[in-house]
């Protein structure tokens, strides 16, 4: 069956395929706007604050207010910069985060690219977004860029492989790399998502512990991955003014600040579709399921993650730079190394 | 020209400009970040000949792993030693040498290329290749894919082994 809507509506020509690429660009645009609202709104309530109040009703304008800011500001690229490469960072960020979107299930028919190596090309593209860190932070010629990016690649690269067991795990109880398919396995209601040992027999609450546990080091990898508190060294204020991008400003900025959002999207999109169903309903495929309301599942799920997202940033204190590293290898690694093979076992048994 | 031709000489386009950044430009930071390019457009091409596998696993393993790799150790040199790393001045000796070569790789490339009279596998459309590339490795080559991974792992460990000794 063919999973893409607008092939079918349109025919398998270019117009289907532009307005294919160009559509979650219009839809992670509004997806930024919503999701700045949120971290300010959430953060005021979680302090005790109101947040912005004043730019429309209850400040819901406020968002746009910031990108109209962004944009009116000056373009300034620094003297001793060094200018092709300072120029060209913010859009590798995006281009890294933005073509992680091609593979992601929003809905039963509307799948961007429906391959078969879905899991596989997420993990290969970060890497992009991974130089666009480093040709930021050399190319600014600061001191404070500079360690920044080294920390953020350090980062990404340290949590890439417990995140990438979890996934792997996932793979190997699907049996299939193809994040569509993965979504169509866990069919049959809450219980048969990953996150819950997917379906199988009673007796699959042997291995459930085991997809519980990757569920969650998947969600520490994913928070160390995006840069975000408790792990948001690299752009530590207080030790490193604001990492990568200190010396950007305008509308090179807003690329950053909306390939980072891109990037939690992403990641929560990753997490909703292997550990949470996808567009799968939570009452099994007869109750309110369909493309349209897969779409609703999928996004009621990723925006759930990105909720929690926030909702950590704004409870945790950051870590030190070793305590992260400890984190990282001495106890995530071997924790999802123990899930893999005890997932994988399992999977050898039945 | 169909959208086959198209998708190629755009590829091709990138790939020959960018590698000839990373060969005649005098900043390392320019010829290492112009690599990527290079690497994308290989990626590019082999999509196009249907081995998506490969694409994919060259964009992980040349972008993400070799890559990251070459500019760390080209940023941190600069940096740390506080030279400016250029590369030295190219002579005229360099010039006939390298051009000569090329000349000569490129003739005998073209040559073998054309007398050479090629195999043409009937194209079948292929949906998945990762299952193939999966069953293959896991029986009739499991001998060197083990010992492919004894050599990782020997490579990491040493790795690790040098680090420490300080």
């Amino acid at each position: 069956m063919e999973t893409n809507i607008f092939i079918q509506l349109l025919g398998n020509n270019w117009i289907a395929y532009t307005a294919i690429a160009v559509l979650p660009l219009g839809f992670l645009l509004l997806y930024a706007l919503v999701a700045i609202l949120a971290e300010l709104k959430v953060s005021a309530w979680m302090q005790d604050r109101l947040g912005p109040m004043r730019t429309g009703p209850w400040g819901i304008l406020q968002p746009l207010a910031e990108v109209v800011k962004l944009l009116q500001k000056e373009d300034i690229t620094p003297d001793l910069a060094n200018k092709v490469l300072y120029n060209l960072a913010p859009y590798m960020m995006f281009t890294g985060a933005y073509a992680a979107v091609a593979v992601i299930p929003f809905s039963q028919q509307f799948v961007p690219s429906n391959i078969n190596l879905g899991l596989f090309y997420i993990f290969a593209v970060s890497a992009i977004a991974t130089i666009g860190v480093v040709m930021g932070g050399w190319a600014s010629n600061n001191k404070y860029s500079l360690l920044g990016a080294m920390r953020s690649v350090a980062q990404i690269i340290s949590y890439e492989i417990p995140a990438a067991m979890a996934i792997l795990a996932t793979a190997v109880l699907a049996s299939s790399l193809n994040l569509n398919e993965i979504n169509t396995v866990q069919d049959g209601g809450i219980f048969n998502w990953f996150i819950f040992g997917g379906p199988g027999p009673w007796f699959k609450v042997f291995v459930l512990p085991f997809t519980f546990g990757l569920c969650l080091i998947y969600m520490i990898a994913s928070l160390a991955e995006t840069n975000r508190t408790p792990f948001d060294i690299p752009e530590g204020e207080s030790e490193l003014v604001a990492g990568y991008h200190t010396e950007y400003g305008g509308m090179k900025f807003a690329m950053f600040f909306l390939g980072e959002y891109v990037n939690m999207f992403i990641v929560s999109a990753i997490m909703a579709t292997i550990f949470f169903g996808g567009w799968q309903s939570p009452f099994g495929s007869s109750i309110m399921s369909g493309p349209v309301w897969g779409l609703f599942w999928f996004l009621a799920k990723v925006g759930t993650v990105v909720f929690f997202q926030i909702w950590l940033r704004w409870t945790l204190p950051r870590l030190r730079v070793d305590q992260l590293m400890d984190l990282g290898w001495k106890y995530l690694l071997p924790m999802s190394f123990i899930c893999f093979f005890a997932i994988a076992l399992w999977k050898m048994l039945i | 020209m169909n959208l086959v031709d198209i998708v190629f000489y755009f590829f091709a386009v990138i790939i020959v400009a960018s590698a000839a950044v990373v060969v005649l430009s005098k900043n390392i930071m320019y010829s290492a970040f112009s690599l990527l390019f290079t690497f994308f457009g290989v990626a590019g091409i082999y999509v196009l000949l249907n081995a998506d596998f490969i694409a994919v696993t060259q964009l992980m393993i040349y972008i993400g792993g070799i890559l990251v790799l070459i500019i760390f150790g080209v940023m941190l040199t600069t940096k740390i030693t506080g030279l400016e790393m250029k590369t030295g001045i190219t002579g005229k000796a360099q010039y006939a040498i390298g051009g000569l070569s090329t000349l000569v790789l490129g003739g005998t490339l073209i040559y073998v290329f054309n007398s050479t009279s090629w195999f043409k596998s009937p194209s079948v459309p292929t949906t998945s290749t990762v299952e193939a590339i999966g069953a293959s490795l896991l029986t009739n080559y499991l001998l060197p894919f083990e010992a492919a991974s004894v050599l990782l792992l020997l490579a990491m460990i040493g790795a690790a082994l040098i680090a420490r000794r300080k």
